[in-house]
């Protein structure tokens, strides 16, 4: 069987606007796909664009092996999907919205239902308009995870979620992941993302712009080292994918390109290291390595995300 | 009282249209009473006959108040305006309090005023005199515009400050409704069976004794007898109910918790019923309320006309201008009626319309993505509300008939006119259906644009208002659906006009359904 999620050169416009600019995604059986990106770069059109709402410009869009286009209904058998903006009816209870959704996508494992509802502390008797954006999100994620399906599209499910909360989420999508089963997982949460994802993608202005594993990416940066030498280091500053180095006597802090770490080590090593402290990159620098520009300008606005 | 002035002002100023329309339409509602009435008769004794027919009528008196002085322009205008004219005061109280206290309490807004150096009573008493001010306002444009018609100066005041100070009343009660529940809907739910218990106190005493109508601030302004002997002392009933309601209201508001209401809130099922699983039952669901609410209205809307019964030669009088109003062709009854049941197909064309369009609600406020998430397919979501659109509108046409027919029936004794006036209104079904379909066809090429389809609803009205007196040419008049069809039941109904409206519809809302599964759904 093939990719659940394949995505090459998607194209999609909305009047002048280029919203995805052949973009490319794969997602693999088995693994949390995360899928980052600041507001208005695109995650949510691409997701609507997989889901069947939004017809694509060009390029090739495959769900579970099918054209989310035009076999969205039975295709979407097979998936659950979390909105990044629950909104439920003003009069319907949360149990009733996660009945209808559940029969709507074919059955729903009573027994999970009820687990679920435990789990997250979510009272079903509440009517939608009483419910705060937190229990809104809630109601859409106990209906997900109660489904029985082979793919979860997550479009930034824990934003108005509590801490507590939010492990339960990432026990449950683990759960998941762990019984084989596929998850895509749009977030700007880093640390949900570092914890959960097997694999991420960045997205940016409607192009993939970094696709791997954690440690592919981290490879891809700047390692932070400090240390304290017996004497002055000589020649530092020649190194290539060396970066802002402080050097003050005996003590040095630098920044290199994670690639060329050997060749400060053995400029290191020549001064006598007497204390070495080395942090790898954290998936907060590889986001801004990619969006540093951006975010000095103030750019991202809050409602850029929706078409 | 810190903060009142300013939070006054910037409602005033944020519901300065609101306060436009509100005031114009209630003015509106007792001039063009004295403006019909004027221009309706003759002679005074073709007016004195008239009168004499209506005197009698008890549903007549049940919906409108106790006949007094028909026979005169002003005594009309009391007796046809004052009911609705304190409904609608009534509901703009309800909805102005509404709207500025509990609404944004439940938004939570009014956490960030209060959060502000203002008192904690400010919000209230600001959205009191709000409301307060808007009610002046009303019964301002009310006494002016009687004045300048003209009718004597004093009752035309008195009928101004009579619907001023029930607006009050209900004011009072809208106040004390939302301090009772945390949510701005069931708020509303109280202040309007308020308004709707004082309408049918004020029915059933004036049918009988009269005593039910003294419990009712309805039955008081009434009571003021304005232009047939008028009396000022039923106001300070009106000033007495007032202060009780705002006292209450006050008591309560500063015993409650912000955000909570004195009644709690019941919780909903936890399981869905075994009918809420597919498209067909969600649109249902959803729809079912605004279905009840218009299917109830036309049926009353129905039985008010039946019931005017065979009276209906003498109230509308001889006069040319009158009869070119009320009776397109043929006999006077019949002809009478023949527009009444266009009449209910044009408001049941209103429920058609605004069913057509919940589709578009749902959409615009992002509850469809989901729903299409599911196994639901875009088309069956779509199919789900048309089948609710059609069914619904069949009903509350027929619905609109059978009250007539009802109403007819039960008045003149002729029990074979039921049948025939009751599903007179199905006639008319084809050019309601087609309006829908246009909404729909609007909705799945351009959303944004769907609201247009009200305007062919005004246009096919304005052309049957109007559309021979202003000679509008029939080339335009023939684009209305409502043109083409048999004139039932003053006209043998013909199937062929019908039939083919019926396929117009069809056909367009084929092509709207075909278009929403081609277009691109938002959030």
């Amino acid at each position: 069987m093939g990719d659940p999620i394949e995505i090459h050169q998607l194209v999609k416009t909305f009047g002048p606007t280029r919203a995805l600019d052949g973009l490319d995604l794969t997602v693999r059986t088995g693994e949390i796909h995360g899928f980052l990106g600041p507001n208005g770069s695109g995650k949510s059109t691409t997701i609507r664009v997989l889901l069947g709402m939004l017809r694509a410009d060009s390029g090739s869009v495959r769900l579970l092996g099918g054209d989310p286009w035009h076999e969205a209904a039975s295709l979407h058998r097979r998936l659950a999907y979390v909105p990044g903006e629950v909104n439920l009816w003003p009069n319907l209870t949360g149990g009733e919205v996660i009945d209808l959704l559940g029969r709507l996508r074919g059955g729903i494992d009573e027994k999970r239902r009820a687990d679920l509802l435990e789990r997250f502390e979510l009272d079903p008797t509440k009517k939608g308009r009483s419910y705060s954006k937190g229990n809104r999100q809630k109601v859409a994620l106990v209906a997900a995870l109660a489904a029985d399906v082979e793919l979860l599209v997550l479009d930034e499910p824990t934003t108005g979620l509590d801490p507590i909360m939010e492990s339960v989420f990432q026990e449950c999508v683990d759960d998941f992941r762990d019984s084989g089963r596929s998850v895509l997982l749009s977030s700007h949460i880093l640390a949900e993302v570092e914890r959960l994802c097997d694999r991420v993608s960045i997205i940016r202005a409607g192009r993939c712009v970094e696709s791997g594993t954690l440690g592919d990416l981290r490879h891809l940066t700047r390692t932070s080292i400090q240390a304290e030498l017996a004497r002055p280091p000589v020649g530092l500053a020649g190194l290539p994918g060396v970066h802002d180095v402080e050097v003050d006597g005996t003590r040095v802090a630098l920044e290199v390109d994670t690639p060329q770490i050997d060749g400060v080590l053995d400029v290191l090593r020549a001064g006598g290291v007497r204390s070495l402290t080395s942090q790898p990159p954290t998936l907060e620098e590889l986001f801004l390595r990619h969006y540093g520009d951006q975010v000095e300008d103030g750019a991202p606005t809050e409602d850029g995300e929706r078409p | 009282m810190t903060g009142v002035r300013i939070l006054l002002w910037s409602f005033l100023y944020r519901d300065k249209w609101h306060l436009f329309w509100w005031t114009l339409g209630l003015t509106i509602l007792y001039w063009s009473q004295a403006y019909s009435v004027g221009g309706l008769y003759t002679s005074q004794a073709e007016f004195d006959t008239a009168a004499a027919a209506m005197d009698n009528n008890a549903a007549f008196i049940a919906m409108a108040g106790p006949a007094r002085a028909l026979n005169t322009i002003g005594g009309q205008v009391t007796w046809q305006s004052t009911a609705f004219g304190a409904i609608l005061a009534g509901l703009m109280s309800m909805f102005l309090i509404g709207r500025h206290t509990r609404g944004e309490e439940e938004s939570g807004r009014d956490e960030l005023l209060r959060a502000a150096p203002i008192g904690r009573q400010a919000t209230t008493t600001a959205a009191l005199l709000h409301a307060m001010i808007a009610n002046v306002l009303a019964g301002l444009g009310v006494a002016l515009s009687l004045i300048a018609y003209p009718l004597d100066v004093p009752d035309s005041i008195a009928l101004g400050v009579g619907l001023t100070l029930t607006g009050w009343v209900f004011c009072g009660t809208a106040l004390l409704a939302v301090q009772l529940t945390s949510s701005t809907r069931s708020a509303y739910g109280i202040a309007g069976t308020v308004i709707g218990v004082a309408y049918l106190l004020r029915a059933v005493g004036d049918i009988g004794n009269g005593a039910l109508s003294w419990l009712s601030p309805m039955g008081w302004y009434q009571a003021m007898h304005a232009f047939s002997g008028l009396r000022w002392w039923p106001a300070l009933l009106l000033v007495v109910g007032t202060a009780a309601g705002v006292v209450a209201a006050y008591v309560v508001f500063l015993r409650r918790d912000y955000g909570a209401g004195v009644v709690p809130v019941r919780p909903g099922p936890d399981r869905a019923s075994p009918g809420l699983g597919t498209g067909l039952g969600l649109a249902w669901r959803l729809q079912r309320g605004a279905f009840l609410g218009w299917g109830i209205g036309l049926l009353l809307g129905g039985l008010s006309y039946g019931a005017m019964g065979d009276d209906v030669g003498d109230i509308v009088g001889d006069s040319q201008a009158s009869r070119d109003l009320f009776v397109q062709s043929g006999d006077i009854v019949e002809g009478f009626y023949a527009t009444a049941v266009l009449m209910l197909a044009m408001i049941a064309a209103g429920y058609a319309i605004s069913s057509a369009l919940r589709p578009r609600g749902e959409e615009d406020d992002g509850r469809v993505e989901s729903l299409i998430a599911t196994a639901l397919s875009r088309r069956a979501w779509l199919l789900g509300h048309v089948t609710v659109t059609v069914l619904g509108t069949v009903v509350v046409v027929l619905g609109g008939g059978v009250g007539l027919g009802a109403g007819f029936a039960l008045v003149t004794g002729d029990g074979e006119a039921f049948g025939r006036y009751a599903l007179a209104t199905l006639a008319y079904l084809a050019p309601v259906l087609v309006l829908a379909a246009l909404a729909r066809l609007l909705y799945g090429v351009a959303p944004r644009w769907a609201s247009l389809a009200w305007l062919a609803l005004v246009f096919s009205f304005v052309i049957m208002l109007f559309g021979e007196l202003l000679q509008i040419p029939q080339g335009v008049q023939d684009l209305s659906p409502f043109e083409h069809l048999a004139l039932v039941p003053a006209q043998p109904f013909t199937w062929t006009p019908w039939l083919v409206l019926m396929a117009l519809a069809a056909a367009l809302s084929a092509a709207g359904q075909l278009a929403f599964a081609r277009r691109d759904v938002h959030g």
